[in-house]
């Protein structure tokens, strides 16, 4: 690593500072344009003027929102998230009861679903044209195609309530040995792998194919090295950069977008933490929830950068 | 009741399960006691408030029957979110509610026919039932190993008149005017206006009671069949045996996670590969697949909760009587209760008070499909040719497909109707009671008084159909200072007859609460308030594994 890397490290560190603070404020501004406030979602249907006139004040909804915004913003910065207005705990600790699950669900189906997607986009790049091709590439499509609560639900159907093998439900907690580990999270990591699967290997194929394409690739093929020498030792490492940006793209999925299926295997993530702050219009844990989402998001994306150019003679020693 | 106690093992579960069963059948309270064979009952029995039958009732709620104790059973009910709460004053939702039951008692407690029974107060007096004084037990101990005193009782239900609380009920508390400590286990309440049904307003479950002072209701420190050993809002709460259990042999079970489930496709899936011992909020289209496993088992419990055609009363066409009349002619309610509920409903005659609960009215003849009549009424009105909108949305449970049924029998009677299928959000603030048809969809409230006073008074804010009515308002106040049961009883009765004949509303069927039970699971029952047996389950079930 030079100077040039982490010059460009430093860049995108400070542009994401800025971008997370642009996005608060975006995400400030909707949710306080979204009908009913804290108070009235609290209070419900059958509250009456001065019960919410009451709760208002109490949770200093009477002020401006620039001013709202602020004092979250002040108080961010000297480490406190704030409180939920719904039940009065620390949003930290909200959040830090969900993290771990989210990073579970999302490292175990990151761990299943890289080398396959790069061995499914791969085998059908050097097959390319041939039947094991096209089979896999009707198998991806129609992966992607197919929503994942019907996945969901037909993995349920088949595997736990007529099998009787895995549970239907999964939760974080209550796992002692791996047999436990493995069938309460066969089913979520299965139809996430579905979703996320086909379009890495899209990805990969893509990428793969176009350095096959190159000119120094049909040089070694008239050299006579093997295919499998070929993609591995020559095209793949070129192909890393777009690889990884797809790989990037998926991850960032799996840590905010997976509320479906945390809704359809009742696991406690942060993605159903953040529909449900959305609802109750519970402003300190929205935020913190984008956040978090965001930061990840920017992170893997630089991580991707990093591969691409490390993995870049040109770019690696500029 | 007052002396279970010393007859802690009377009568087991499954007992008074056979007695209730041969009550409903129409045995009368002196045969029910031969089949026990118990002359103890009746003194046991004396501290019931209504009716000669509520003094068996009280059994079932109070006595340890022969449950098997033991177990952790796990149980989903259908949403929840960072906003649970074990704070009762707040309970918002079914989940809410069940979790609220399993940690705290109420002065007062409905059995499975909505009739209060005292729980933690030992007696109640009134003078011209306005003047209200609470005896409490006074064996009963928090979680904490603080004593029950009269002081927690008036903190519990003074603290809803605070705005600050937040309580969901508190324009119903209203009435309190005066709540104070007369002893240290007598508490005397004073009301604004004479309300008889006061003891069942004690039962709802957001008038649980709590230890004076708290502010923190995370813990759920309160008189309950559980204590709280994890409780996470949003993921799942788990409730322990309370060892020092005031009922002595209850409860059964050793502890409850409590989870939701919000998918009802996933719920039902979650009971089925056993995941789960219960879940609440079955659609009747999954009611094969349960009734299907031979491992669990449909509960079906007719509930109070019912979809009406509202019909304004202040507008045209509804002021026409006839076309009134007409409309509620034209609900085909069998076909409804078919082909909408999948027969997990009860036909009900265009008035709130479902079959089978407390002053339903039963000399009241049903309302039938008619449209020979109704076409009569129609032309009679000079509306035989009419075309009227209709507004429904899935918002009212099933009002749709009901609203396409009324569709179809007014086509026969002449009348042309469209069916304008409007989105849940916002649907309640801006369309309900708004157009001259639409349909509402009204959950069971505790008691008769509640229910005609928020939808039925001439001046309540949800007086769906607008209808105007001197003598049903004065009935209301008539009814709600009368404590002679019988008198009360004839009064709601003539109060009923007044919403079938006059009121525009058409109450096609009364829509049952469905829930999917593991096999192993026992005791469990029906309550018409809601599902989990009226959210009261956990002191009553057990696992027979």
């Amino acid at each position: 690593m030079n100077s040039h890397t982490l010059w460009l490290i430093c860049r995108r560190f400070g542009a994401g500072v800025v971008t997370l603070l642009i996005v608060s404020m975006v995400v400030f501004a909707i949710t306080a344009v979204l009908p009913g406030d804290a108070a009235q979602q609290s209070l419900g249907q059958f509250a009456t003027p001065e019960q919410v006139a009451a709760l208002r004040l109490k949770l200093g909804l009477d002020q401006p929102g620039v001013l709202r915004y602020l004092h979250w913003l002040m108080n961010l910065l000297t480490g406190d998230m704030g409180q939920s207005v719904s039940n009065a705990m620390p949003v930290g600790e909200l959040m830090a009861g969900r993290v771990p699950n989210t990073l579970m669900l999302a490292g175990a189906t990151a761990l299943v679903s890289v080398p396959l997607a790069l061995i499914l986009g791969i085998g059908s790049a050097m097959g390319r044209g041939g039947r094991i091709d096209s089979c896999l590439s009707f198998i991806t499509l129609a992966m992607v195609a197919v929503p994942e609560f019907l996945v969901a639900t037909l993995a349920v159907l088949i595997f736990a309530v007529n099998l009787g093998w895995l549970s239907a439900l999964s939760y974080a907690t209550d796992i002692t040995s791996p047999l436990q580990f493995l069938r309460t999270y066969a089913l979520p990591v299965m139809t996430l792998c579905c979703v996320i699967v086909a379009q890495m290997a899209r990805m990969t194929r893509a990428a793969v194919i176009d350095q096959l394409d190159s000119p120094y690739v049909e040089m070694a093929r008239l050299k006579g090295v093997s295919p499998i020498r070929i993609v591995l030792r020559h095209a793949l490492p070129n192909a890393i950069g777009p690889i990884a940006n797809a790989i990037a793209l998926s991850l960032s999925y799996l840590l905010g977008g997976v509320v479906i299926v945390e809704t359809i295997f009742n696991y406690p993530g942060i993605a159903s933490l953040m529909v449900d702050a959305v609802t109750n219009r519970d402003m300190a844990l929205v935020q913190a929830c984008t956040m978090l989402f965001c930061a990840a998001y920017l992170a893997l994306v630089l991580l991707a950068d990093l591969c691409a150019i490390l993995s870049n003679p040109r770019l690696r020693n500029q | 009741m007052t002396d279970h106690k010393d007859t802690p093992e009377l009568i087991s579960g499954p007992d008074s399960l056979r007695v209730f069963e041969g009550l409903n059948r129409g045995m009368s309270r002196r045969n029910a006691l031969q089949m026990l064979g118990l002359a103890g009952v009746a003194a046991a029995g004396a501290g019931s408030l209504f009716g000669s039958a509520g003094k068996l009732f009280a059994e079932e709620a109070t006595a340890g029957g022969k449950g098997k104790p033991g177990g952790k059973i796990r149980v989903a009910g259908m949403s929840s979110s960072t906003a649970d709460t074990l704070d009762p004053a707040k309970g918002a939702l079914s989940t809410d509610y069940a979790r609220h039951y399993m940690f705290y008692n109420g002065l007062t407690r409905f059995d499975k026919h909505l009739v209060p029974q005292l729980e933690l107060a030992e007696r109640i007096d009134n003078v011209d039932a306005t003047l209200w004084t609470i005896t409490l037990r006074k064996d009963v101990t928090f979680h904490n190993g603080k004593g029950l005193s009269a002081a927690d009782v008036v903190f519990s239900l003074s603290r809803h008149k605070d705005p600050l609380t937040g309580s969901k009920v508190m324009p119903l508390m209203e009435q309190f005017a005066e709540i104070k400590a007369t002893g240290p286990n007598e508490v005397q309440i004073r009301l604004s206006a004479p309300n008889a049904e006061l003891p069942s307003i004690l039962a709802v479950s957001h008038l649980l009671i709590v230890p004076e002072g708290t502010t923190d209701f995370n813990k759920g420190i309160g008189t309950g069949p559980f204590t709280v050993g994890e409780f996470k809002p949003g993921v799942r709460s788990v409730a322990v045996r309370n060892k020092n259990y005031w009922k002595p042999g209850l409860p059964y079970l050793d502890e409850i996670e409590f989870i939701a489930i919000a998918d009802e496709p996933s719920r039902v899936n979650a009971l089925l590969s056993g995941d789960v011992h219960m879940i609440n909020e079955v659609n009747p289209r999954s009611t094969t697949r349960i009734a299907a496993s031979p491992k669990h088992r449909v509960v079906d419990a007719p509930s109070g909760n019912y979809t009406d055609l509202i019909i304004r009363q202040d507008q045209l066409p509804g002021k026409s009587p006839e076309f009134t009349q007409a409309m509620k002619l034209l609900l085909d309610r069998e076909q409804v209760k078919s082909a909408v509920f999948r027969g997990f409903a009860v036909v009900g005659n265009d008035h709130p008070i479902a079959p089978g609960s407390r002053y339903f009215n039963t000399d009241l003849p049903q309302t039938v499909y008619d449209p020979e009549k109704a076409k009569f009424l129609l032309k009679k009105a000079g509306m035989e040719s009419i075309t009227m909108p209709v507004m429904a949305s899935p918002a009212a449970t099933g009002s749709v497909d009901i609203a396409v049924l009324l569709q179809q029998s007014a086509k026969q009677a002449g009348l042309k109707l469209d069916v304008n299928r409007l989105p849940s959000d916002g649907y309640w603030s801006n369309h309900w009671m708004k157009h001259p048809l639409s349909f509402g969809n009204i959950n069971p409230r505790p008691n008769a008084d509640v229910m005609f006073s928020q939808f039925f008074q001439s001046k309540a804010p949800w007086n769906e159909s607008g209808w105007q009515n001197d003598q049903f308002d004065q009935l209301l106040m008539l009814a709600r200072g009368e404590t002679d049961d019988a008198k009360r009883a004839k009064m709601y009765a003539d109060m009923q007859t007044l919403v079938h004949d006059h009121c525009g509303i058409g109450v096609p069927v009364f829509i049952s609460n469905i829930d999917g039970v593991d096999q192993r699971i026992k005791g469990y029952d029906s309550n018409p308030l809601g599902g989990f047996m009226g959210y009261m389950f956990a002191e009553q079930v057990w696992l027979d594994a």
